[in-house]
């Protein structure tokens, strides 16, 4: 229990890292934002949006740093991400909110598949070293070295289009209306499935990797070579004494990489139009809507944050050692 | 975007492979090159050489101005333009050509910056240990739980007009944490070593030991976290680029894919435009991941390939090979170089001979 609190107090450390950074990214922009954006929205703007607005840019130059930074918590803790620009004058948390279960379904559900599924070969592939399985790894190399967004392209190019299955954009049929009725969610699953195909031919290979090596390693032990002298069958292990071991990494390294995983759907989104955060973390670039931006930025960065404490909580699961009382 | 594909940290605790270099000096000689004799080294690194081959020489041989405008729109490859020509009639050959320099010179700058930042946070929380060893490992896990790419999306969106030097050190401030951790892990297994024990009892200074006598030993996962550093670097950038998101003026891969898609070069199936460059940035990225693997395999013979895993002894039989071997390629020196077997794992009969961490 210790150990889970120690990892809590590190989240929390570090959710408050990047709220603060996110404090003072606006304050690198030159110029002064809000101005240009009252003069493009004359009148519309409440004198308390705009206030909102001051605090979250830090331009008012009456107030300090500091009591910027604690106007800033305050306004974090009711929620307010300020206003988004592109859609004036809808707060950045709505549009956030509508977004967010895309991303939330799309990244969840192709990065457990692509553990999976990564994990599976990884432990055939390091058991049966030599076989024909290694041949698969230059392939895996290659393919994990494409960016995530040219394979959605060229997924695009290949298999969608006018009069094909698989639609090459949006993340529903246009004229739905988001509900959980048999029409809306067959015509998202449709519109998910090349996205999402996308995601796992990109990621799988680095699970597969790094498995077959941790099994490599693991299979050398002396422990493997008493459990094939007892006469076990292969298969127990291979399953039970090998790979049960060599997951313990695997499991750390997956909350590492899913940083790097939710950068690439971000990507892939954007390319497929697909409307979660990505896509609209690249129209708030391409508008330059900051305060957009910095709360996609936000809400990613603690979504990573209690996947990496469910991935703790696994690995607690798996590993007695972790576990030990007092 | 790609997971680390360097396994060095998971191969190394509680072996210490590279630690242990006993070259018979008569063997010196001819293990020098050993590192280039690996298949995959010396792919990655001829690759690679074309690479920079072509980042040097690359504005000097495009046919054409990579801007220029020409009459001949979205046309497929001819012998007037090799990779056909984009919505404006601009050469894609030349785009490709020209944006090589400033992809290595971001990926390599990028590289470098971060791998001096995790040399330097690395290394000394792994040697000073207490609270030097818990502030920096605060430090460096924050960096690695916050998710890079939408942080540096962000922060040079927000910096107006970044070029490429602002593009390359943001990337390099924000992707050295993978490599301080690794460095770290691996500082922490070398000090309690018996020569550097030695080193302090003889009255070395802290700066001659880290110096002289840990970062000798470290040199592989230096070298093996700058390459996935640039990795990383090489593909952040080309995504920027492909956001339209950095300095217009410079080509780069990312801007060319960025205007096929954004003037529906994917819907005229006007494939000359986009597969270039994605294949560019996929060949780049195996080759360096190519050489990341000669580095593994080097450092932890356990990692290479076992070959053929049906082997005709000396006796005439023919033996599987089990995991948990490693087999000897070459046959061994008629005056038993072939030492003991420190994993153990000997039974396959006394032709087959495992050696470790040669």
């Amino acid at each position: 229990m210790k150990h889970l609190l120690q990892r809590v107090l590190f989240y929390l450390f570090t959710a408050w890292a990047a709220i603060t950074v996110n404090f003072f990214i606006p304050r690198l922009i030159p110029g002064d934002p809000v101005q240009a954006l009252i003069a493009r929205y004359k009148g519309q703007m409440s004198s308390d949006a705009i206030a909102s607005l001051y605090v979250l840019f830090g331009i008012d130059k009456h107030a300090s740093l500091w009591s910027d930074y604690l106007k800033y918590w305050k306004q974090l803790a009711h929620g307010d991400l300020g206003l988004s620009f592109t859609s004036f004058p809808t707060p950045v948390s709505e549009i956030i909110a509508s977004s967010l279960p895309w991303t939330l379904a799309l990244v969840g559900i192709t990065t457990i598949i692509s553990f999976l599924l990564g994990t599976g070969l990884g432990v055939i592939a390091g058991w049966r070293r030599g076989s024909w399985v290694d041949g698969l790894l230059p392939v895996t190399t290659f393919l994990s070295s494409i960016p995530y967004f040219w394979l959605g392209l060229v997924a695009i190019a290949l298999l969608a289009g006018p009069g094909s299955y698989f639609p090459s954009s949006g993340g529903y049929e246009p004229g739905l209306v988001p509900a959980f009725d048999s029409y809306f969610l067959s015509s998202a699953i449709q519109h998910s499935i090349l996205p999402a195909l996308t995601i796992l031919i990109s990621s799988v290979s680095g699970w597969i990797l790094s498995m077959r090596n941790m099994m490599v390693t693991v299979a050398a032990e002396d422990y493997i070579t008493v459990a094939h002298a007892k006469g076990l069958p292969e298969r127990r292990v291979a399953l039970s004494y090998a790979a049960r071991n060599a997951l313990l990494p695997n499991v750390s390294g997956f909350a590492l990489a899913l940083g790097f995983i939710v950068g690439g759907t971000l990507l892939v989104e954007i390319v497929f139009s697909y409307p979660g955060l990505g896509f609209q973390l690249f129209r708030a670039v391409g508008a330059k809507d900051y305060p957009l931006m910095q709360g996609i930025f936000l809400v990613i960065t603690i979504s990573v944050l209690v996947a990496n404490l469910l991935a703790d909580v696994a690995y607690l699961m798996l590993d007695p050692r972790t576990r030990k009382e007092g | 975007m790609t997971i680390p594909t360097s396994s060095i940290d998971q191969v190394i605790p509680g072996q210490g492979a590279m630690a242990q270099p006993e070259i018979a000096p008569g063997r010196a000689r001819r293990r020098r090159f050993r590192f280039f004799a690996n298949a995959k080294s010396s792919i990655g690194l001829a690759l690679l050489g074309i690479y920079v081959l072509f980042a040097v020489i690359g504005p000097w041989v495009a046919p054409y101005d990579p801007s220029a405008r020409s009459s001949e729109l979205v046309q497929p490859p001819s012998s007037a333009h090799w990779l056909g020509t984009t919505h404006l009639g601009q050469d894609v050959l030349s785009q490709l050509l020209v944006g090589t320099r400033g992809v290595m010179v971001v990926g390599l700058t990028a590289g470098v910056v971060a791998t001096v930042l995790s040399v330097l946070i690395g290394v000394t929380a792994g040697y000073l240990g207490g609270p030097w060893d818990d502030g920096l490992s605060a430090l460096s896990n924050v960096f690695l739980v916050i998710p890079a790419l939408p942080l540096i999306i962000i922060l040079t969106s927000t910096i107006n007009n970044a070029g490429d030097s602002v593009v390359a050190l943001v990337i390099g401030l924000t992707s050295w944490a993978w490599g301080a951790r690794v460095l770290r892990a691996q500082t922490l297994s070398l000090r309690r070593r018996e020569y550097i024990e030695a080193a302090r009892a003889t009255g070395e200074t802290t700066w001659r030991i880290i110096g002289f006598e840990i970062m000798p030993n470290l040199t592989a996962i230096i070298a093996s976290g700058f390459i996935g550093t640039v990795i990383f670097a090489v593909m952040s950038e080309i995504t920027l680029a492909f956001i339209g998101i950095s300095s217009s003026g410079t080509w780069n891969w990312g801007e060319i894919l960025f205007w096929a898609q954004s003037e529906q070069g994917l819907a005229q199936g006007a494939w000359w435009w986009f597969v270039p460059a994605g294949l560019a940035i996929a060949i780049l990225g195996t080759a360096l991941s190519l050489v990341n693997f000669g580095i593994d395999e080097f450092v932890s013979p356990r990692l290479r390939n076992a070959g053929k895993t049906r082997v005709k002894t000396a006796s005439g039989q023919t033996v599987r090979m089990r995991v948990g071997f490693t087999p000897v390629l070459a046959r061994p020196p008629s005056g038993g170089a072939a030492g003991g077997d420190p994993d153990g794992g000997d039974t396959g009969g006394d032709t087959i001979v495992a050696e470790a961490a040669r």
